[in-house]
């Protein structure tokens, strides 16, 4: 019987929320898959058999749990040959993953290594007896691309874009048959592994917190900038910024919003003097509520957002702080 | 330490980004150009390295001619050589683009007689996204490669590479000759000097003639997302709008 097998992520035994949209949409595409295919998944590394069980509950019927000492921490080339040797044994159909930073690199790892093409970030896919169809994402969300996927005999290799699934409990469990893997790694493979962490443990981060209050070109110095401080901290929230912003020198990277910063999902996104450039917007447009503050009631962001008052920010952004403080008797 | 960067033209969109009739391409008819982000920030590391530590940094592209404009943009900025791999315009599937550019490199590297001791890539191509091409072309030259590089610090025989991971970093020591994908916010490019762009015009360009196979993975047709419906409230012209957005703050249980 023919298998699509995932690639499941963990850091050291924590499971990544990436993996339930990597089993919700697995358990899709198995389906799909014409010839009534296995699901199979793969979890690498120390802690990996912990959870076996979660993966089996996601849909799993059978959890491959690979393990060498060269496999403690994420490694890209050890956890790419290690995908790729049980790929082989298991000759599966298909190896599938979600394209976070590490599962987009595994699996362009395995296809270097196999020489078969890899389709990076799709939104759906339909497998077909030779070569599939998907639709994946360009520019970062702002276009999307039809293609389509041929790899001879050799497996498919995808991912789906992180957030293009939205998680789902599995109708039923699968069989979660655990099985070890011990993978051949030769030495040199140790040249791509974690040699030492550095982990800041941040409060709220840009892309976790409820409020983002951003600032553009508009704010027109580093300096303006403390008045979106001021309001970001009242409301518990986080300041961002636009690429101009950054590259301007007024702004960390850290705070940038966007294709190439961060992706946002708060309750309510404060973007004040910025245009809404599309490459902007796909950070942002995961926010459940915007509100536009910017003196051109043509710009884009204004045109995109829930709420905008046309002015100018310098004004308005201290009149929303003092009304707070007013409502709070601060 | 000898560098070199692989960076790929793309075109600069703003609020919206048309497609053309054919569906095989983004329409540039009203655009400009420009290198990925990620890309020029990987320029921007080498040539800080070479001027830190000596050496030189070379740029290679493939893409239409008109991607001289990218490469003499990047020798503006201090980059030392730049290599055209020139195509009829038409987007390259990643498997191809990674046959081509490998041998490039192979021939750059025969030409100089040493291998470059850090080739750097962006950790994504900004337009098409195959988060691919760098991993190919390490495997193929049998080096070591990390991505999502957000910092660089070279040592003998080997660098260290800040991975970013959420709230903080991964350290890997790779033994050089070695392979990164960088990301933006590793470094501020800088922008080109006059004296810069003087000596971008002098640069020479080498060109390399390379086909390469078309890989598995085919572009059938691009299109928009769909538009989702907005339907803006504006809730005033000037700074009296305030307390309206503090009550919708107020409703939605930011305030707390
Ligand atoms: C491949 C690629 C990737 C990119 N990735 C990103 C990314 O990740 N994030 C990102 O942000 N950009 C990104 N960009 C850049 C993007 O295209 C825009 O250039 C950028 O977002 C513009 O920033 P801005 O809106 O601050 O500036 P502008 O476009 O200059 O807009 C400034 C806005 O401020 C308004 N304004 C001015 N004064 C005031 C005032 N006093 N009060 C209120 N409003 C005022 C103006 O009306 C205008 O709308 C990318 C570009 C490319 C090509
Ligand atoms: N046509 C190209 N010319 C030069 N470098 C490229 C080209 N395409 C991709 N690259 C490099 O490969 C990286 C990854 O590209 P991709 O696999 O398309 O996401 C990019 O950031 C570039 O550094």
């Amino acid at each position: 019987m023919s298998a699509l097998l995932v690639v499941l992520e963990h850091d050291r035994g924590k499971w990544s929320e990436a993996n339930d949209e990597a089993l919700t949409a697995a358990r899709q595409l198995v389906a799909d898959m014409a010839d009534g295919a296995e699901l199979h998944a793969v979890l690498i590394g120390d802690g990996a058999l912990d959870l076996a069980g979660q993966a089996g509950a996601g849909g799993a019927a059978v959890v491959h749990v690979a393990n060498d000492a060269m496999l403690t921490d994420f490694g890209p080339e050890a956890c790419g040959e290690t995908v790729v040797q049980l790929a082989v044994a298991e000759s599966v159909a298909a190896v599938m993953a979600v394209g976070t930073s590490r599962g987009n690199e595994v699996l362009a790892q395995v296809a270097a290594r196999m020489d078969l093409p890899f389709v990076a970030n799709c939104m759906t896919i339909a497998p077909g007896a030779g070569s599939w169809s998907m639709t994946r994402v360009q520019w970062g969300g702002s276009l999307l691309e039809d293609a389509t996927l041929d790899s001879g005999d050799g497996p498919k290799l995808v991912t789906y874009g992180h957030h293009a699934v939205v998680a789902a409990p599995a109708a039923a469990p699968g069989a979660g048959e655990v099985r070890e893997f011990a993978p051949t790694l030769d030495a040199s493979l140790a040249r791509t592994i974690v040699k030492d962490r550095d982990v800041q443990t941040a409060g709220v981060t840009l892309s976790t917190a409820p409020v983002v209050v951003s600032g553009g070109r508009g704010v027109g110095s580093a300096e303006g900038f403390a008045q979106l401080e001021e309001l970001a901290s009242l409301l518990g929230g986080r300041v961002g910024c636009s690429r101009a912003v950054t590259n301007l020198g007024w702004r960390n990277h850290t705070d940038q919003v966007g294709q190439t910063g961060t992706r946002i999902a708060p309750e309510i996104y404060i973007a004040t003097g910025i245009s809404g450039a599309i490459q902007h917007w796909v950070g942002a447009m995961a926010s459940k509520r915007i509100l536009a503050i910017n003196t051109d009631a043509e710009a884009n962001m204004v045109a995109k957002a829930d709420y905008a008052v046309i002015a100018d920010l310098h004004k308005v952004v201290p009149a929303i702080t003092a009304e707070i403080k007013r409502r709070k008797g601060l | 330490m000898n560098i070199l960067v692989c960076v790929k033209r793309v075109p600069a969109p703003g609020a919206k980004i048309n497609v053309t009739d054919d569906g095989q391409s983004v329409d540039a008819a009203h655009l400009g150009f420009t290198t990925s982000p990620h890309e020029e920030c990987a320029l921007e590391e080498a040539v800080q390295i070479a001027e830190r530590d000596g050496g030189e940094v070379t740029v290679l592209t493939l893409g239409p001619v008109e991607a001289e404009e990218q490469l003499r943009y990047a020798a503006s900025v201090g980059a030392h050589k730049i290599i055209l791999v020139p195509t009829d315009g038409s987007a390259w599937d990643p498997q191809r683009t990674a046959v081509a550019l490998t041998q490039a490199i192979e021939t750059a590297e025969a030409a100089n007689g040493s291998a470059f001791e850090l080739i750097l890539f962006g950790n994504e191509s900004a337009d098409s996204g195959g988060f691919q091409v760098g991993v190919r072309v390490a495997h193929k030259l049998g080096r070591p490669i990390v991505n999502a590089i957000k910092g660089i610090v070279p040592g003998d025989g080997s660098v260290t590479a800040n991975r970013e991971i959420d709230g903080g970093f991964e350290v890997y020591e790779v033994p050089t000759p070695a392979v990164l994908g960088v990301k933006e916010g590793i470094n501020l490019p800088r922008y080109p000097t006059m004296k810069g762009r003087l000596a971008s015009k002098k640069a020479v360009l080498e060109t390399a003639e390379i086909d390469a196979a078309a890989g598995g993975q085919t572009l059938v047709k691009l299109h928009r997302p769909p538009e989702q419906a907005s339907n803006t409230e504006i809730l005033g012209t000037d700074e009296s709008a305030a307390s309206a957005i503090v009550d919708i703050l107020e409703e939605i249980g930011v305030l707390a």
